[in-house]
């Protein structure tokens, strides 16, 4: 039974004058020490993009302790991972980052093809597909990223521009992959199926539309007065700091550190594909902003080059012990109905080991550590998710703070709870 | 320099505890034999080999086996772009390693979030709560002999021990009705 306890409720008006005539009459005109408020923040708040809560801690409108309490959207999804087969596992990863599904598919995809060893043999068409997939999302989850961003300071009308466009970009994926938001759309040694008939003009025409948007935003914002106002020298990150909390994407390359897993340790073609890393000089929300602006522009540049380059050619690796037969000939023969029912009830045959492989997610380093004991589940798939760790400084970070910069704040920080609690 | 170089300067300095490197998919992997020393090693590998960067700490249940845990640190250093692994075993009835919180402070949440679902404890951490379930939940799930279904608890009004809100629910299909009408929610008359 829950203890129900009556709550003392004092008039304010007297506790004000209780506190004037009990005050020192010497003290008079300094600044006292007010009695501190502790605030509430979450777990419902539009603000806090899902379900973060931070309980902070208040001298008047100043911060001065703050606890992120993360949490709230755990679905054990570490644990799931442990019991069942690595391909089935790909549905989860939408999961994590929901707003840029398709990087999390290939991120993980990547992860588990580096176990196998056959990260290497993927085919070109895979490759530039899966990276021409990576991009999209990073623009999607740019756009939301910085529309929500504006939206939670004030400025609404960007808001509604930014989602025009990522229902464009939503329209991409269901012709891609079926699906608008859970994509699941890759496989280990390939994707689900390859680009449907005339998607490659559809991609393109997206993309000549996007690059107005965003210089739309821009204008909307960049030299906008009440937005500078309310983000530039607000939440600074020193380089130092940024590294010491180990922050990743653009929340480190906002504070100037010249780390991008696509450049530093590039996988698929990243390496044949020319594009620019933004760098912040100050590290606060505006150049956390300005970066984000800067990268969704990059990646037009990458998925344009991608179109270009895209090469013929099947999507799947010819490795019938990695990837599953075509149906018809399933039907037909002997070893690819072995194959087929070993991988559907068994799963790949990793061999023992343990990898780690991290990709440039939106939000920064998604990494998947795998400890495989063999067979066809891990033993241990732990999820490195940029998320958590970005959010890990904010008890670092408020303090110090305005009040009302902690939305300016959250919103720079740019996470998602699915990723941070998974 | 590469990993390979950093991980043998590594083990010039702390050889006596320090095991051979593994290598497999181009990673080093190596393992420190006593777990009590691993602030040390982190501090070495950090101020000396400039591993600026900690990725990420990760706890593993190696259950029916002796030790059972093993902690992973995989770091980073961003001056020489190289990866390495580091990796100790603690034994079951310890279940307890310094913690490295004071050479990376990004440790914090990873070490938080392996006491909560691993159930190890880290000395000298600064703030050792639970991170990701909630406070007063008296397992720690991710442990091998942690069943997926979860495990009701003696302790009401802490954890989940009833069936999931949805169970019986207006919208939910009863089975063993011997005809649509009887399973399908929609064609029921809501009771009132």
């Amino acid at each position: 039974m829950p203890e129900v306890r009556e709550i003392e409720v004092r008039d304010t008006a007297a506790q004000a004058a209780a506190a004037l005539s009990s005050a020192p009459a010497d003290a008079e005109g300094a600044d006292l020490p007010g009695e501190k408020m502790v605030l509430n923040m979450g777990p419902s708040h539009p603000s806090t993009h899902g379900v973060l809560r931070i309980v902070l801690e208040l001298d008047g409108e100043v911060i001065t302790r703050a606890e992120p309490d993360v949490g709230y959207l755990h679905r054990g999804d570490e644990k799931i991972a442990e019991n069942m087969t690595y391909t089935q596992f790909i549905p989860y990863t939408d999961r994590l980052d929901y707003l840029a599904p398709l990087a999390n598919n290939v991120a993980y995809a990547l992860a588990v093809e580096k176990l196998l060893g056959i990260d290497r043999q993927l085919t070109p068409r895979c490759q530039y597909v899966r990276v021409i997939c990576c991009e999209l999302a990073r623009i999607s989850s740019h756009l939301l990223g910085v529309g929500c961003f504006a939206m939670d300071v004030g400025a609404l009308t960007v808001f509604l521009y930014t989602f025009t466009e990522r229902e464009k970009i939503y329209n991409l994926c269901e012709s891609l992959t079926g699906a608008r938001f859970t994509t699941s759309y890759t496989r280990i040694g390939g994707l689900a199926r390859d680009l449907p008939p005339g998607w490659t003009d559809q991609c393109r025409r997206f993309l000549h539309e996007v690059v107005v948007n965003i210089g739309e935003v821009e204008q909307l914002l960049t030299r906008n007065r009440i937005w500078v106002d309310r983000t530039r020298d607000v939440g600074i990150i020193p380089k130092q700091v940024a590294i010491e909390y180990a922050l990743t994407g653009p929340n480190l390359r906002g504070s100037g550190v010249d780390y991008d897993v696509r450049k530093a340790h590039p996988y698929l073609v990243y390496d044949r594909l020319k594009f620019d890393v933004p760098l912040g000089s100050v590290g606060d929300s505006y150049d956390r902003y300005l970066v984000r602006m800067e990268e969704m522009r990059q990646s037009v540049r990458i998925v344009h080059q991608c179109l270009d380059q895209l090469p013929g050619g099947p999507v799947n690796i010819p490795d019938g012990k990695v990837v599953l037969p075509p149906k018809d000939k399933v039907l037909t023969g002997m070893e690819e109905l072995i194959h087929q029912f070993i991988l559907v009830t068994q799963g790949v045959n990793a061999p023992p080991g343990e990898i780690y492989f991290g990709a440039e997610n939106p939000k920064g380093e998604l990494g998947f550590y795998i400890n495989s004991r063999g067979g066809g589940t891990p033993y241990r798939l732990k999820i490195r998710a940029p998320s958590f760790v970005n959010l890990s400084i904010l008890s670092h970070l408020l303090p110090g703070h305005l009040m009302s910069d902690t939305v300016a704040i959250l919103g720079s920080l740019d996470f998602v709870m699915g990723e941070c609690d998974r | 320099m590469t990993s390979r170089e950093l991980a043998r300067q590594l083990r010039l300095r702390f050889g006596s505890v320090l095991a051979d490197p593994v290598e497999f998919r181009d990673e080093i992997t190596l393992t420190l034999t006593d777990s009590e020393r691993v602030g040390e090693v982190c501090t070495h590998a950090k101020r000396t080999l400039k591993f600026d960067f900690l990725l990420d700490i990760t706890g593993v249940d190696n259950y029916g086996e002796d030790p059972r845990w093993t902690v992973v640190y995989e770091l980073y250093s961003l001056t020489h772009r190289c990866h390495l692994r580091l990796k100790t075993n603690v034994s079951e009835e310890k279940s307890e390693l310094p913690s490295v919180t004071k050479v990376w402070a990004t440790a914090n949440w990873h070490e938080r979030e392996i006491y909560d679902l691993m159930g190890l404890q880290f000395r000298w951490h600064p703030d050792l709560r639970r991170i990701i379930m909630w406070e007063g939940y008296p397992y720690h799930p991710l442990r091998k002999d942690f069943p997926l279904a979860g495990k009701p608890t003696e302790l009401p009004d802490i954890a989940f021990t009833r069936p999931a809100p949805l169970e019986g629910g207006p919208f939910v299909t009863t089975p063993g009705g011997k005809d649509a009408i009887e399973r399908e929610p929609r064609a029921r008359t809501p009771q009132t």
